[in-house]
C-alpha cells in the first residue's frame, strides 16, 4: 500500500538530480501533491505560484519555451478544468514540453466533496491534440510513468489519486507511453496481440486505469470462482491509446469492460468505444461515474455507492454476459 | 435556539451577544470537524467573529422561514472550505436543526465538505474552488440594482484566495459598475496551505490594491466585534467597500493559532479533547458572564 503521490515526490527528486532542466511549480498545495519534497531538495528550481493556477500554467509554458522541463502540480480539478484554456492555447497548441501532474483525481478524494472530485479531467485533456494522458494504477507504475513523461518531448497530463492504494503493477513490467500492460492472466501484452483468433477464450476482458485496476482484479477473482474466465489489462496510457491491445482483447473475449474512476463520458471508456466501434464492433460495458457530480463521503463509501467496487463490477459483467 | 436576549432589549444586538454567538460557532466548528475526522478548522475559526457579526449583529437581513425571500441580503462564502462556520451560523439562525451539524462531510449529509446551494437552505451559491465567489457576488449586486432592490451583497474571501486573478477581474468590474451594494470582507489571517501568504505569494499591500481598483477600503481587527460592526454599518460611498479584517488563523484554540498545519486537518483523540475543552471553557465562562 502506497499513495501514488508519495512516489511522485520521490521520483521528482531523482529526476531533479539527473537533469538540471527539471523545474517544478505548484499552486499552494505542495504538501498535498508532494512537490514539497522536490522543493526541499532543489529550492531554486521550485516555484510556488500561490493560489493562481492559470498563471502557473502560463508560466510553465514560458519556462518550457526557454528549454526547461516544467512539472506543474495541483489537484486534478484545478489542474485541468480551471485552466483548460491556458493549457489549450499556451501549452498544447505550441506543443510545449510541460508535464502536468495532478493529484486528488476522482471520487476517492472523499469528504471534500464534488468541488474537489475531478471526474472530467481525463476527457478534457484527452481531447487536446498532442496531449499525452496517463492514469497509473499504483505507486510503482506512477514512478515509471513520471520518468517516461520526463523523457517524452511534448505536453503530458498524469492523474494520480489521494489515497494509499495496493501495489498491483506486475513485477518486472514496464510502463511505456502508448502501451497497455496485462495484469491478469500471466501473459504479456505481446502474447495477447500475437494469439491466433479465439484461442484465449476470455469471457470478459477488463480494460482499466487508476484505482479501478485493483477493483477489476477483485472482480475477475470473483468471476473466476464462478468459472467465468477473465483478463485484466491496465491502460494507464489513455492517450496515445493502445488500439492494438484493445482490439486483440476484444477479439479474444465475449465482453469488454472499461473501468475508470471518471465520468463514463469521454474518458477511457470513451476511448475503448471509439476504437472498437470503428474497427471491430464489440459489446462494451462502461464502468464509471454516470454523468453526475460526486459528493462527500469516504473514498470506499463512494466507490461502493457509485458501483465501482469489485463485487459490483463482477455483478454487472455477469449480467451483461447472460 | 440561542436567546436573542439583547434584541429583546430593543436597539441592535449587543456586542456581548454577538461575542457569545461567535464562541458558540467556534464550539460547533470543533465538534463538527472532530466528528467528521477531516475538514478545515483554521480558516473557519479565523472567520467566526466576522460571520457572527454578519448573522447575529443585525447586519444580514435573512429569514430562515423564507430562505429565498427576494429582498434578502446575500452572503457568499467565497472561501468555501470554511463551510463549518457558515453551517454553524445557519443552524443557529434556524435554517436547519443544530444536530444536523454533526453529519458534516458524511455520506448522504446535506452538509458537504464545501457548501452546496442545492442541498442547504441559506447557502446562496456553491463554492470551494477559490477565487470565484466575488464574481458571483458582482452578478447578484448587478441583479439587485436592475430589480431596484435595496439588498446588500457580502462576500468573504481568504487572503490566499486573493492570489487568484479572477478576484481582481471581479474587483475591477465591481468598481466599474459602481456597485455600492457590494461589500467584501478579506479574512486576513496571513496563512494559506503551504505557509505564510507573505512567503508563498505576497498579496500586499492588499487594502491599497482594492483602493487602486476603485474601492472604498477599511481595515479592522477581525476579532473585535465592535470594530467589525462599525465597518459593516458604514454608509455607502458610491462604490464597493472592502473590509480588510486582521485575524489569527485558528483563533480560539491556542494550539491552532497561527499554525498553517491546522488549515485542513481535524483534531482527533487527545487534541480534540483539548480543543473542545478550550472552546467549551470559553463558552461556559461567557455564560457565567466572565
Ligand atoms: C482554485 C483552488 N485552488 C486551490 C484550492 C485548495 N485550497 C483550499 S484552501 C486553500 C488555501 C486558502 O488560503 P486562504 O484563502 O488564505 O484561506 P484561509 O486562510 O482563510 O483558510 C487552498 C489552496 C482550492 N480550494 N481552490
Ligand atoms: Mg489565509
Amino acid at each position: 500500500m502506497r499513495a501514488a503521490r508519495d512516489a511522485y515526490g520521490e521520483v521528482l527528486v531523482e529526476l531533479g538530480k539527473e537533469n538540471a532542466d527539471i523545474v517544478v511549480l505548484d499552486a499552494d498545495l505542495s504538501s498535498s501533491t508532494k512537490t514539497s519534497v522536490f522543493a526541499k531538495a532543489f529550492p531554486d528550481r521550485f516555484f510556488n505560484m500561490g493560489i493562481a493556477e492559470a498563471n502557473m500554467m502560463g508560466v510553465a509554458a514560458g519556462l518550457a519555451s526557454a528549454g526547461k522541463i516544467p512539472f506543474a502540480s495541483t489537484f486534478a480539478v484545478f489542474a485541468t478544468g480551471r485552466v483548460y484554456d491556458q493549457i489549450r492555447q499556451s501549452i498544447a497548441y505550441a506543443g510545449f514540453n510541460v508535464k502536468i501532474v495532478a493529484t486528488h483525481g476522482g471520487l476517492t478524494v472523499g469528504p471534500d466533496g464534488a468541488t474537489h472530485q475531478a471526474l472530467e479531467d481525463v476527457a478534457l485533456m484527452r481531447v487536446l491534440p498532442g496531449m499525452t494522458v496517463i492514469v497509473p494504477s499504483d505507486a510503482e507504475e506512477t514512478k515509471q510513468a513520471v520518468r517516461a513523461a520526463a523523457g517524452h518531448v511534448g505536453p503530458v497530463y498524469i492523474r494520480l489519486g489521494r489515497e494509499a492504494v495496493p501495489d498491483v503493477f506486475p513485477a518486472g513490467a514496464t510502463f511505456e507511453i502508448g502501451k497497455g500492460n496485462m495484469f491478469l492472466p500471466g501473459i504479456s501484452r505481446e502474447q495477447v496481440i500475437a494469439a491466433p483468433p479465439s484461442t484465449l477464450e476470455f469471457d470478459v476482458s477488463f480494460i482499466a486505469c487508476g484505482v479501478m485496476v485493483k477493483e477489476c482484479l477483485d472482480a475477475s477473482a470473483l468471476l473466476e470462482a464462478e468459472g467465468i474466465k477473465a483478463s485484466v489489462a491496465g491502460f494507464a496510457s489513455i492517450k496515445p491509446f493502445d488500439a492494438d491491445l484493445c482490439l486483440a482483447l476484444a477479439r479474444q473475449s465475449r465482453l469488454v469492460v472499461a473501468a475508470e474512476e471518471h465520468s463514463v463520458v469521454g474518458g477511457l471508456g470513451g476511448a475503448v468505444c471509439e476504437c472498437l466501434a470503428e474497427n471491430y464492433p464489440a459489446r462494451v460495458l462502461r464502468i464509471g461515474v454516470l454523468d453526475r457530480f460526486g459528493e462527500s463521503g469516504s473514498g470506499r463509501e463512494l466507490l461502493e455507492a457509485y458501483g465501482l467496487t469489485g463485487p459490483s463490477i463482477a455483478r454487472k459483467a455477469k449480467a451483461a454476459l447472460r | 435556539m440561542w436567546k436573542l436576549q439583547s434584541e429583546m432589549e430593543g436597539g441592535g444586538p449587543s456586542i456581548e451577544y454577538v461575542e457569545e454567538m461567535a464562541s458558540r460557532l467556534r464550539y460547533h466548528i470543533i465538534r463538527m470537524v472532530g466528528a467528521a475526522g477531516s475538514g478545515h478548522p483554521g480558516g473557519s475559526l479565523s472567520s467566526s467573529d466576522i460571520v457572527a457579526a454578519l448573522y447575529f449583529g443585525g447586519i444580514l437581513r435573512v429569514d430562515p422561514r423564507n430562505p429565498l425571500w427576494s429582498d434578502r441580503d446575500r452572503f457568499v462564502l467565497s472561501k468555501g472550505h470554511a463551510a463549518p462556520v457558515l453551517y454553524a451560523a445557519l443552524a443557529e439562525k434556524g435554517f436547519f436543526p443544530v444536530d444536523v451539524l454533526l453529519t458534516l462531510r458524511k455520506m448522504g449529509s446535506p452538509l458537504q465538505g464545501h457548501p452546496d446551494c442545492k442541498k442547504v437552505a441559506g447557502v446562496e451559491v456553491s463554492t470551494g474552488s477559490l477565487g470565484q465567489g466575488l464574481s458571483l457576488a458582482v452578478g447578484m449586486a448587478l441583479a439587485g440594482r436592475l430589480d431596484k432592490k435595496d439588498y446588500k451583497v457580502w462576500a468573504l474571501l481568504g487572503d490566499g484566495e486573493c492570489q487568484e486573478g479572477q478576484v481582481w477581474e471581479a474587483a475591477m468590474s465591481a468598481a466599474h459598475y459602481k456597485l455600492d451594494n457590494l461589500r467584501v470582507i478579506v479574512d486576513h489571517n496571513h496563512l494559506q496551505i503551504d505557509g505564510p501568504v507573505e512567503k508563498v505569494m505576497s498579496v500586499e499591500p492588499i487594502a491599497e490594491k482594492f483602493s487602486a481598483f476603485g474601492w472604498e477600503t477599511v481595515s479592522v481587527d477581525g476579532h473585535s466585534v465592535r470594530e467589525l460592526l462599525e465597518a459593516f454599518r458604514r454608509p455607502s460611498a458610491g462604490k464597493p467597500l472592502a473590509i480588510i479584517a486582521e485575524t489569527v488563523k485558528g483563533k480560539g484554540v491556542k494550539f491552532m493559532e497561527g499554525v498553517a498545519g491546522w488549515h485542513g486537518k481535524a483534531p482527533q483523540g487527545e487534541e480534540l479533547d483539548r480543543a473542545l475543552a478550550e472552546v467549551t471553557m470559553r463558552e461556559k465562562a461567557e455564560e457565567r458572564g466572565q
